[in-house]
Parts: C-alpha cells; structure tokens; sequence
C-alpha cells in the first residue's frame, strides 16, 4: 500500500523509523561494542560509548579458554542437518495436505502444532533415560533428530500455506501433459516453492541455532552447540561484562550474519499464510 | 478431482511426519504419565512404587501453583499484548516511503537472531544491573535514584526481555500483510474524508486480522514454553515462577520427577485448553 | 550448492572429524565437568602439563554453576555416563556417596597424601568416613573490610566482632553520596546463594531448619530475628538493590570500593586483595560475626572433584585428581603466580608453608575453616549435618524456594512475617511430601 508523499512526510517517517530501529538494535550493539572494552571500561560510570581503548584482549581470552571453532561447528552441523531434515520429511506431508486435502487435514496440522506445546522440563528424565538407552547422549545425531522433531510442525505448517498458494491449475495442466506424481513435484511444483521452502529452512535453522533446552542438557562435548559455549560465560566470578560480551558477540555474529544476508528470504517467505 | 491413487500416495507422503510426530509426543507423553503416578526421587534411589493421585493432589494443592498459572497467563498476555501493538505500529511505518529502509529492516528483525540466553544475559546484566548497569546510569543521569530491575520490577522486566526478542518476528509478519493491503480503497477512503483511525480501524485492522491471529498462534507455542529468561534473571524468584519454571524446579532441584511429571501433565492440559481455545480463533480464520 | 553436495560435505568433514576421534583413542580421553570460577579456569591452564606428563588428554565442560548441579544432577542420578570427572560440593558428595555413585576415594597413592587434607574438609566430603571427593579449593566465610573506611569512621574492628558491632560500624561507614555502602551481603535467591548466608547468619542467632523430628523452625523467634535484624541493617546500609545480589555481585562491587565491609567466602580475600581491585591496598580480614550464642555465622564449602561409579576410566581419573589436587600443582601455581593465588583451604601443609603465611588472609582463612563444625552447627540440637544448608536429598529444592521467599521479603514485596510463613509451608509441605513427616 505503499504511496507517494511529501519529503517533509518522508523525512519525518525516515527520523522516526531510524529511531526505532537503533532502539531496538541498541543492546546488540551495545553487547558488540563492550566486548571490544577492557573490564574496567566496560563498568565505567558514566559509560563510554565509543572513546575506549579498543582492544581484541577479551576475544584473545574466549578463544584461549574455550575450543570456539568445535563449539561453532556443532551449532552448524545440528541446527543444519535438523532443518534439512525435517524439510525432507515435511515437504511430502505439506505438498499431499496441500493438494489432496481431506477433511481431516486441518485437524492433522493442527495436532501437529499442539505437540509443541509439551513443556521441555517436564519430560526431561524420560528423554534422557530414552537417550542413554539408545546411545545418543551427547551425540550429534541424536540432537539433529530432538531438535528435527521440535521444529517439525512449524515446517510443514510452513509449506503447507506455500503450497496452498500455488495455483491448482498449473497443476492440472501438468497432469493433462500426462506428468506423473513424481515429474509433478519436481519439475512443477519444487521450482515455485523453492522461495517458501528457502525461508522455511532459514527459520528453522535460526530456531535450531536458539534452542537452549535440549542442546545444553543431552550434550557433553562432542556435540555441545553454542548454547553450551555462552554457559561457561555467564556469572564467573569476578568482573566479565567484556568476556560476557565477547563470547556472546561470538554466539551470536554467525547467526545474525547470515540473517542479514537472506533477510529478503526470510521476509519473503515468513507470511505463513498470513497474507491472503 | 483428487483419484484415489493420489489419495495413497498422498497418505503415504504424510505418514512419516505424522509417524515420527506421533512418537515424538507419546513415548514422551505415556513416561510422563507413567512417572506422574510414581513416588520417583533420584536422590532417594529412584522409583519408590505406586503414587496413585497423589502426585497430581499434591502439585495443585501446592501453595506455588496458581500463582505460577497466573505469572504464565501475564507473560504470555503481556508479550502478545506489547508485540502486536508495536508490531502493527513499525510495520504501518516500515510500509512508508523512508531513506534507508532495508538498513532499518535489518535493525529491526535483529533480536531475532538472538539466542534468548544470550539476550537474557546481555539485558541482566548491561542494561538492568541496578549499580552497573546502563539504565542505572541514565537514571542517575537524570539524578533518580536506579531501579532494581529484576527485582522491583520482575514482571515488567522479563516481559519486556522476552518482547524485545519476539517484536522481530511479529514485525515481519505484519509487514508483509500490511504491504499486501489494497492501497486503492484506503485512497477512496481518504478522498471520502474519512479521518485515520476510521480507516485504520475499518480497513487496515481487519486485513490484518489474518495475520495478527498467525502472529498471537506462533508465539503463544513458544512463550508457554519460555524458561531460559527465566533462569537466567531471577531463577523463579519475585513471582516470576511460570508453570513450566515450576517444574523444572520440582523436577531438578527438588528432585522429585514424579511431582514434576504431574506437573507436566497440567502443563499439557492448560497448553491444549488453550490451544483449542486458540484454534478455534485460528480454524476460523485459516479457511 | 546443491543439496547433494552439501550432505556430501557434510558426510565427509564428519567422517574427519571422527578420524580424529579415532587417533586420539589411542591414549586415554577424560571429560571433566566443572563451574566456571576462577580458581577452575586457571587449573584448566594447566592441564597441558598434566597430559603431556601421563598421556591422558582432558576435555573440559565448563558451565555456569546452576547449569552444572543441574547437568551433573541428572547424569548421575541416571547413570548416564557422560563425565569421568564431576566438580561437586559438601552438599553433593555425602548425599551422592551414600547411594554409591561415587568412586571412593581410599586407594589414593602414598605421595598423594590424603591425609593432609584439611579434617574439616575430608570430613564434608566423606560419608561413613570414606573419602568421595578431593577438594581442589575449601572455604569458610569471614569479614573482608575496607581498613581506610574503618579508620575514618573511628572505629576498630575486633577479630572475633558481634553482629551488634557489625551493624552499627555498616551505618557509621555509610556514605551515601559518595555511594559506599557501609555493608554488602548477600540476598539473591538460591540456597548456595542468599540461601547460603542467612542460614549460616541464622546459625549464630540461635535458629535451625529442623528439629530433631525434622520440623521446620521458620515459626521460631529466632529466624524472625535473623532476618529482622539483617534486613534492617541493609535497608540502612547495604547496597540497592541488595536482594539481587549474590557473591559476584558483591565481589564486583567490593572491588569498586564501593563496600564497607563484606561477609563472605574466604576465597573472596585473593580477588579484592588482586589486581582487578581498586581497593586492594586497604582490606583486612575478621571472623565471622556471633551474637554470643557459642555459634559463629561462617559456613563450610569445598569445591571438590569426584568419579562418577558409572565411569570406565577410573585410573585415568583418580591420576587426574591426584595430579589437580595435590601438593604439586599447588607449587607450580605459587612459582608461576605467586602464593595468593594458590587453591585455599584444601591442604594442611599449605597453611604450614612459610611462604603462604606471609599472605595476609592466609591464618584468617584458616580459623575460619577451623571453627566452622558441619556436625554441630546449630546452638540448639538438630538432626542434620551441614552449616549452610542441611545434607539431606530435598534441602537444596526446598531452600531455593524459601530463599525466593526470603529475597521478596528483601526487595520489599511482602513482610518478614508473610515470608517466614510461607516458608514454614513449604518446607512442611515438601518434606511430608519426601515422607519425613
């Protein structure tokens, strides 16, 4: 709905929108910049914005203290395999809800999405006891299936409100051309939902990145994510607010960089059928 | 127009996902049940036998509870409450004509991508530390006396930490809506003399039913289940126990997985009461 | 790049990595699982040395201590396997050992000499006299003041003071423009936090958690009086926001010299007397306040490394503790960082070490330990063991929520009586529900 309007409109909405949007990213830049402080300046009263002493000390620190570059490609390795996963598995589900829907289908998603309501620290033990019996704890493997399992209803909810808005008739017009079930998906259906799948993997794997629950307590150290890394910086003994902000800068710069880069993606993609 | 062959294949392509979701929540589901009705303490040497209800008696009637369902209700109503306003609000002004609007999407959605114990870790400390921190130092600025954030202000605290993580994703999802709005009737509506709020209450707001009902769905899922702020800020002190926070302390510290699985029951019970509650709202708007 | 690829990639860097994992499988691995406190970090420093002396390469899971209890909690309680090594406290390890999940730790090697860990110490960490864990560092808790501040407030502080001095030396060294807060305690809710302190302050006026049939005690006069009295002394003289604090926010604010007097670990003596302090040329060190009760209000901990029984490398393991928790790795500390810098609290010899004498908080942080008895803590009978908390499986879920309690009655939220109260439910409550009761 976007209209044309005055400059003096336009340099108003522009002032407020700039305001907005540094307010909100304020503390991520605040985190960034005092982990560039010593201890001391990051304390400082009042405090300093950017008249520091810039310094790489706290980041030397982390990365002596902590084995960063496994403690990374865990969170890469889990968050992806899980979301790449469960798009496999939820692609067919979501493309067969789509288009041969019953009447049952919407009572399906929506059961789906209720198993997502059971509360994580409840079912602790009984998870635990299932993983040791399996083998699992502190594997990749087994944390790429939880955290596939978790975010598995948001992904086929995700499809599924892609696929319903791809036009039956094409569809129909590929099968009068005599294409089969599996041409159709992968020459008709794939290419116009590869926007909507793109941002669904996106999603999911900033979801898989964030979740703290699970990735902290079925890990040791072979697949202990990021999430595992911040826990040895939070509350030491002693001034950290740098260090915190160091290591927190480092949990969290791949993620957003990457949502930076595929933010047109994400936004793209993120209607969940909101948009009709 | 759907045959009956692709009606199986159809099935077929769904039954992994559903086969897999449904493990996924009875084999957790049917070891909850099971422990809720066993005196089962770790520390005691595990599972000591039959419970009967009185596990289930026993949480309800515990003096934490209703409270605990009552700090969960005000977060979840709190943060849905704060996110849709202000999302509504950034995206009707992200969907203006302004300077540098990509740079300021990306500011925006930022928080997003932050992980909510880092994001509970940065505002703790930086921001709500009440002699370090930096709204210490602005209300000394100011020459009020600092407020102790996480203690004085608990609640507010802790719905504002989780707002900020979850405005993002409201915003995005309201800017998409807003942007796909017919901009021709709100043309006519203005030439009409019709005065703002009229045309955002009667046109704008209710094209965005749609997607303020997705909104409010997505993050009740995830804010019944908020723990992380929780045990990073306060640790369930100063009336922030929520239900789920709850358990964890019935399961983990005081180590009584049998009372904390009773407790899990309830938490399911309340998610699916509200959940159909929800659905209901969401049924109706999804066709 | 294309799905394929990706997996493929993927497969093959996996594939590396675990052809790793292989060549390391050669010499033993051990995973230890620890708090990120200072004294831990620096060990961590170490460890190099110890695997380049024995072979044995060390993983490290360092965690943020609630983290840790909860992580290590549900490990051994499931027998889950995953720690060779798991750093436990006085509370744990008791408990721990009475269910046999820990390795005893009685075959120690002669140079090792277990015998001279402190009693107090050996004592906290054994059940039926089998030692459990090895403690790494111990500690009491004691006065830390600023001997400027003292000096300017006209007064002197005894080595052995009352709580009655206490509390008029807090206000007297009051300066509010200035922001001094004449005391810094702790109230942030926990029971090894806030938790802590007030019930080793509650030791010293007379108040106990259970009697001797495991009653709880919040009805008594005797904790009314502990709390009236700390929170009146804190609201006059502590720092705002106290009720949040617990001991690193206080170390942090002690440090800024912002703090009159502290009352807390012992470990506390060699971070503000170090470098990160601005205080450190001006602090000196006193007992733990009493009330002339016979009961001092300084508790007993100890960080301690212990084996899990579900463990396959118990010899890997005790070399480890024996090489972290003896006398040699004390030395080399001392050589490389000087002698304040040392593990405390954990060795007899250290404190017959002229070297570590010449420390100041060296002889204070021995009678602290010293006089501090986990098995006669309370002035009246009780039937636990234990200073700050009770050995007992339910204390630590019990005591966090009354804690929480506690910390609201602190910040204001409800009155001294309403908290008492409710603590007294549920501890009632709970340990009915543990079959106590």
């Amino acid at each position: 709905m976007a209209r044309s309007v005055t400059p003096r409109r336009k340099l108003l909405n522009t002032t407020v929108a700039w305001a907005i949007g540094l307010l909100i990213f304020f503390p991520i830049l605040w985190t960034i910049l005092t982990s560039f402080k010593s201890e001391a300046e990051a304390i400082a009263a009042p405090p300093i914005f950017l008249g520091f002493d810039w310094t790489l000390e706290n980041y030397r620190i982390v990365m002596e203290r902590s084995d960063y570059g496994r403690f990374l490609w865990n969170s890469i390795i889990i968050a992806g395999l899980s979301t790449i996963l469960g798009c496999i598995i939820a692609v067919p589900a979501a493309w067969s809800m789509a288009f041969v829907p019953s009447k049952r289908t919407k009572d399906i998603l929506l059961w789906m999405l209720s198993t997502k309501m059971l509360p994580a620290v409840g079912v602790l033990y009984p998870i635990y006891l299932l993983f040791i019996k399996m083998g699992l704890l502190d594997s990749r493997a087994g944390l790429v299936v939880v955290l596939m399992l978790i975010n598995l209803p948001i992904i086929v909810w995700m499809l599924y409100t892609y696929f319903k808005e791809i036009p039956g008739e094409i569809l129909e017009a590929a099968r009068m051309d005599g294409a089969t079930l599996r041409q159709e998906l992968i020459y008709v259906l794939t290419p116009m939902a590869i926007p909507g799948i793109a941002s669904t993997l996106l999603l999911n794997f900033i979801l898989a990145w964030n979740e703290a629950f699970w990735t902290l307590n079925l890990t040791a150290v072979n697949a202990a994510p990021l999430t595992a890394f911040i826990a040895s910086y939070s509350s030491p003994e002693g001034l950290f607010f740098a260090k915190l902000s160091a290591a927190s800068t480092m949990a969290i710069a791949p993620i957003l960089i990457l949502g930076w880069f595929s933010q047109k993606q994400l936004v793209r993609g993120l209607t969940f059928g909101a948009v009709k | 127009m759907a045959t009956k062959a692709s009606r199986s294949a159809a099935r077929l392509m769904m039954a992994p996902a559903v086969i897999l979701l449904l493990g996924w929540m009875l084999v957790p589901l049917i070891m909850t049940l099971w422990f809720s009705f066993r005196v089962y303490l770790p520390l005691r040497g595990g599972d000591q036998g039959w419970a009967g209800f009185s596990n289930y008696t026993r949480f309800v009637t515990s003096s934490a509870f209703w409270p605990s369902i009552q700090t969960t209700l005000i977060i979840v109503l709190g943060v849905l409450a704060i996110t849709v306003i202000f999302g509504i609000l950034i995206a009707l002004l992200l969907d203006q004509p302004i300077w540098g609007q990509g740079v300021v999407r990306i500011l925006v959605i930022a928080p997003f991508f932050v992980m909510p114990t880092v994001s509970a870790l940065v505002w703790k400390n930086m921001f709500m530390d009440p002699v370090n921190g930096l709204f210490a130092h602005l209300w000394r600025f100011f020459g009020a006396e600092p407020v102790s954030w996480l203690s004085d202000a608990s609640m507010p605290s802790i719905i504002m930490i989780v707002s900020w993580q979850w405005l993002p994703f409201a915003t995005l999802i309201l800017l998409t809506a807003v942007q796909s709005l017919d901009s021709e009737q709100l043309e006519a509506a203005e030439m009409d003399g019709a005065p703002w709020i009229k045309r955002f209450w009667f046109i704008i707001l209710p094209h965005l039913s749609r997607a303020i009902t997705i909104v409010i769905l997505i993050q009740t899922i995830f804010l019944l289940a908020i723990f992380a702020e929780i045990f990073v800020t306060t640790g369930g002190a100063f009336g922030t126990r929520t239900l789920s926070y709850l358990i964890f302390q019935r399961v983990l510290e005081s180590q009584n997985v049998g009372l904390g699985s009773a407790g899990g029951v309830y938490a399911i019970i309340l998610a699916n009461i509200i959940a159909i509650f929800l659905m209901r709202i969401v049924g109706k708007n999804l066709d | 790049m294309s799905l394929k690829s990706t997996l493929r990639a993927a497969t093959a860097l996996s594939l590396i990595t675990a052809g790793s994992a292989f060549a390391d499988a050669h010499s033993a691995t051990i995973t230890i699982a620890t708090v990120n406190n200072g004294d831990m970090i620096r060990m961590q420093g170490y460890t190099d040395q110890f695997t380049e002396a024995t072979g044995i390469a060390v993983e490290w899971v360092t965690l943020e201590e609630n983290v840790l209890r909860q992580r290590v909690t549900t490990d051994i309680t499931t027998n889950g396997g995953q720690f060779d090594i798991m750093t436990i406290g006085m509370y744990e390890t008791p408990i721990w050992g009475a269910n046999d999940w820990l390795v005893p730790l009685d075959d120690l090697s002669a140079e090792y000499d277990a015998g001279d860990i402190l009693p107090a110490m050996a004592g906290g960490l054994s059940h039926d006299g089998t030692l459990y864990a090895a403690p790494f560092y111990g500690e009491s808790s004691m006065i830390m003041y600023r001997t400027d501040l003292m000096e300017a407030a006209g007064l002197e502080m005894p080595a052995a003071p009352s709580w009655s001095f206490i509390a008029k030396a807090a206000r007297e060294m009051t300066d509010r423009d200035n922001d001094i807060n004449g005391i810094c305690l702790r109230g942030k809710a926990g029971w090894g936090e806030g938790g802590a302190f007030i019930t080793a302050m509650s030791n010293s006026f007379g108040a106990r958690w259970f009697d001797e049939d495991w009653n709880a005690q919040f009805d008594t006069r005797e904790w009314s009086d502990t709390l009236n009295f700390y929170k009146n002394m804190m609201d006059d003289s502590g720092p705002s926001g106290f009720a949040t604090n617990g001991f690193n926010e206080n170390l942090s604010l002690f440090n800024q010299g912002k703090c009159g007097m502290w009352i807390d670990a012992t470990v506390a003596a060699s971070f503000v007397t170090g470098a990160d302090s601005t205080v450190a040329d001006s602090v000196g060190f006193a007992l733990a306040p009493d009330n002339g009760l016979g009961k001092r209000s300084n508790w007993l901990w100890a960080w301690a490394l212990a084996i899990p029984a579900g463990t396959q490398q118990v010899d890997e393991a005790k070399q480890f503790i024996e090489w972290a928790t003896g006398t040699g790795y004390i030395e080399q500390v001392a050589a490389n960082e000087g002698w304040a810098n040392v593990p405390p609290g954990a060795r007899t010899s250290l404190y017959e070490n002229p070297n570590y004498q010449a420390v100041p908080f060296a002889q204070m942080t021995l009678d602290s330990i010293l006089s501090a008895d986990p098995t006669d803590s309370t002035v009246d009978p009780s039937p636990y063991v234990g200073i700050q908390f009770a050995a007992i499986p339910e204390f630590a879920g019990i005591a966090t929520e009354v804690s929480q309690e506690f910390s609201a009655a602190y910040a204001g939220q409800q009155s001294i009586e309403e908290a008492l109260e409710k603590a007294q439910a549920i501890t009632n409550e709970a340990m009915e529900a543990a079959g106590y009761r």
